[in-house]
């Protein structure tokens, strides 16, 4: 393990997506393929299976739906890990109508660069991702706090369980943080991630994807997300994208080049705007405007 | 005065938060809404479940609540604690055996007779969108009987979202994502669209 890697961090979690086949051992140079495992082709027909189901509903006149399916078979995980009951409608009440304050004293500036946390240049293709962060009402999220991780360009999260034999590289943890400005926009420097192998199925791979988490300006908005790259072979593969039934939605999720702000000799560019929930509160007129408030 | 609401937008759709959090959500002190020991603070633990009954040892929590006093925190530096500031703000990782601890205080009551309650959003592996709930302190119990959300459930489902007061004053309260005894998870918006 290079040096540069702090320990702590690289030890922090054991996670795992299967931790039945762990290992203490060093990782083998070859891996023996789970002959039992499920192919791509059962998970896609099960996949193209409820994809049909749902546009079946939407032609009946069924609502879009917008947000990923908590009970979606085809990603493994999910099927003890779902609530079987409906989620129950509760109206926000105080602490929920309000956010956790973040600002600068909780995140440095240099933290929005994931290609200068160490010595070297990390290895890959350099990225700047940027956009801003609204809410339903299409008011921009100010100050607020984004954070993002991601494997490296190899495909490899700096992680002790990700057993996937692609290097790490010594100059990239795949970490970052923001403070969201005036506007709401954000922005980071990184590297771009490579596709992902992971034990759903046989032959699963994620889509290049960056882990995003936000905060609105009320608790009911928080969301934790992925980032797509444009283009990319896996989406109709990948049972993680396809929770997401409904095509319009799932496109919210992938960024778009953009060549106007990719920087000559230096960085391509991608924009990706976060549009979050809509606020329940009533807002001040001074609170619409971005003023600091004191919150009644 | 109040501003006419501007044209709503389609909200951005979740992911799961993955198995590799772990390098990158934590923090030092993250757990900590104030010192172990400090006057007031108290212990709030549990275990979160899947629906074999089995502890999840992939999940992240956040809490959020209001102070001793019942005012809602707006002081940033829940990510750089300095000791002394109550943020209000807390997230854990569960351990090995799906364990979490917070150390924080009683959230006192937001409004004079309202039932005091700590708002927690879930995270793991395998949900795809965070669940949010509520904990309630099991104290005042003629608040309990009048709070709205609690009189909309049954019995059994009611008692999902109150904390046990342990001998050391601190509180225990599980989460069961599936199945016998499964948590009452909050739906803020309407128009999320189906949960299945």
């Amino acid at each position: 393990m290079p040096e540069e890697i702090n320990l702590e961090i690289f030890n922090a979690d054991p996670i795992t997506e299967d931790l039945a086949n762990e290992t203490t051992e060093a990782a083998p140079k070859t891996y023996a393929l789970d002959a039992a495992a499920e192919s791509q082709a059962d998970l896609s027909a099960e996949m193209k299976a409820i994809g049909e189901s749902y546009a079946r509903a939407l032609k009946d006149g069924a609502p879009a739906e917008i947000q990923p399916r908590l009970d979606y078979a085809p990603y493994r995980s999910s099927v003890l890990r779902h609530p079987t009951k409906s989620l129950h409608h509760a109206d926000p009440e105080t602490i929920e109508l309000y956010s956790p304050a973040f600002g600068h004293m909780d995140v440095h500036a240099l933290e929005s660069d994931l290609t200068i946390a160490h010595n070297g240049e990390p290895l890959g293709e350099r990225i700047v991702v940027s956009g801003r962060v609204l809410d339903g009402d299409g008011r921009p999220v100010a100050g607020q706090l984004v954070e993002i991780w991601q494997a490296n360009s190899a495909g490899r999260y700096i992680h002790k369980r990700d057993q996937h034999p692609a290097p790490i590289d010594p100059n990239f943890t795949g970490v970052g943080r923001c403070i969201t400005g005036p506007d709401g926009t954000y922005s980071f420097t990184t590297i771009k991630p490579g596709a992902y192998p992971w034990k759903n199925h046989l032959n699963a791979w994620r889509p290049a994807h960056i882990h995003f988490s936000l905060f609105g300006s009320e608790f009911t908005q928080r969301i934790i997300t992925q980032m797509y790259f444009p283009g990319d072979q896996l989406f109709p593969l990948d049972p993680i994208y396809q929770s997401i039934v409904d095509q319009d939605a799932r496109d919210r999720l992938v960024a778009t080049y953009n060549h106007e702000q990719t920087k000559p000799e230096w960085a391509m560019a991608y924009n990706w705007d976060i549009v979050l929930t809509g606020s329940k509160r009533t807002w001040t007129e001074n609170e619409a405007l971005g003023a600091d408030d004191d919150h009644e | 005065m109040t501003m006419n609401k501007p044209t709503q937008l389609t909200p951005t759709p979740a992911q799961t938060v993955g198995p590799f959090f772990g390098y990158a959500l934590p923090y030092a002190k993250d757990r900590e809404l104030l010192a172990p020991g400090s006057p007031g603070s108290i212990r709030l633990q549990g275990t979160v479940y899947d629906g074999a009954g089995h502890p999840i040892p992939d999940a992240i929590l956040e809490i959020w609540q209001a102070d001793a006093d019942g005012s809602v925190p707006q002081h940033t530096g829940s990510l750089v604690r300095d000791g002394y500031t109550f943020t209000g703000f807390g997230r854990t990782a569960v351990g090995n055996a799906g364990t979490f601890t917070f150390t924080t205080v009683n959230p006192g009551p937001t409004e004079a007779g309202a039932a005091p309650f700590i708002a927690v959003a879930v995270f793991a592996r395998g949900l795809m969108n965070r669940l949010f709930t509520r904990v309630y302190l099991p104290d005042d119990e003629a608040a309990l009987a009048r709070d709205r959300l609690l009189s909309s459930l049954d019995p059994d489902r009611r008692r999902t979202l109150i904390a046990r007061r342990d001998p050391d004053g601190g509180l225990s309260w599980d989460i069961r994502l599936q199945g016998d005894g499964e948590t009452v998870f909050l739906d803020f918006s309407g128009v999320e669209g189906p949960s299945t």
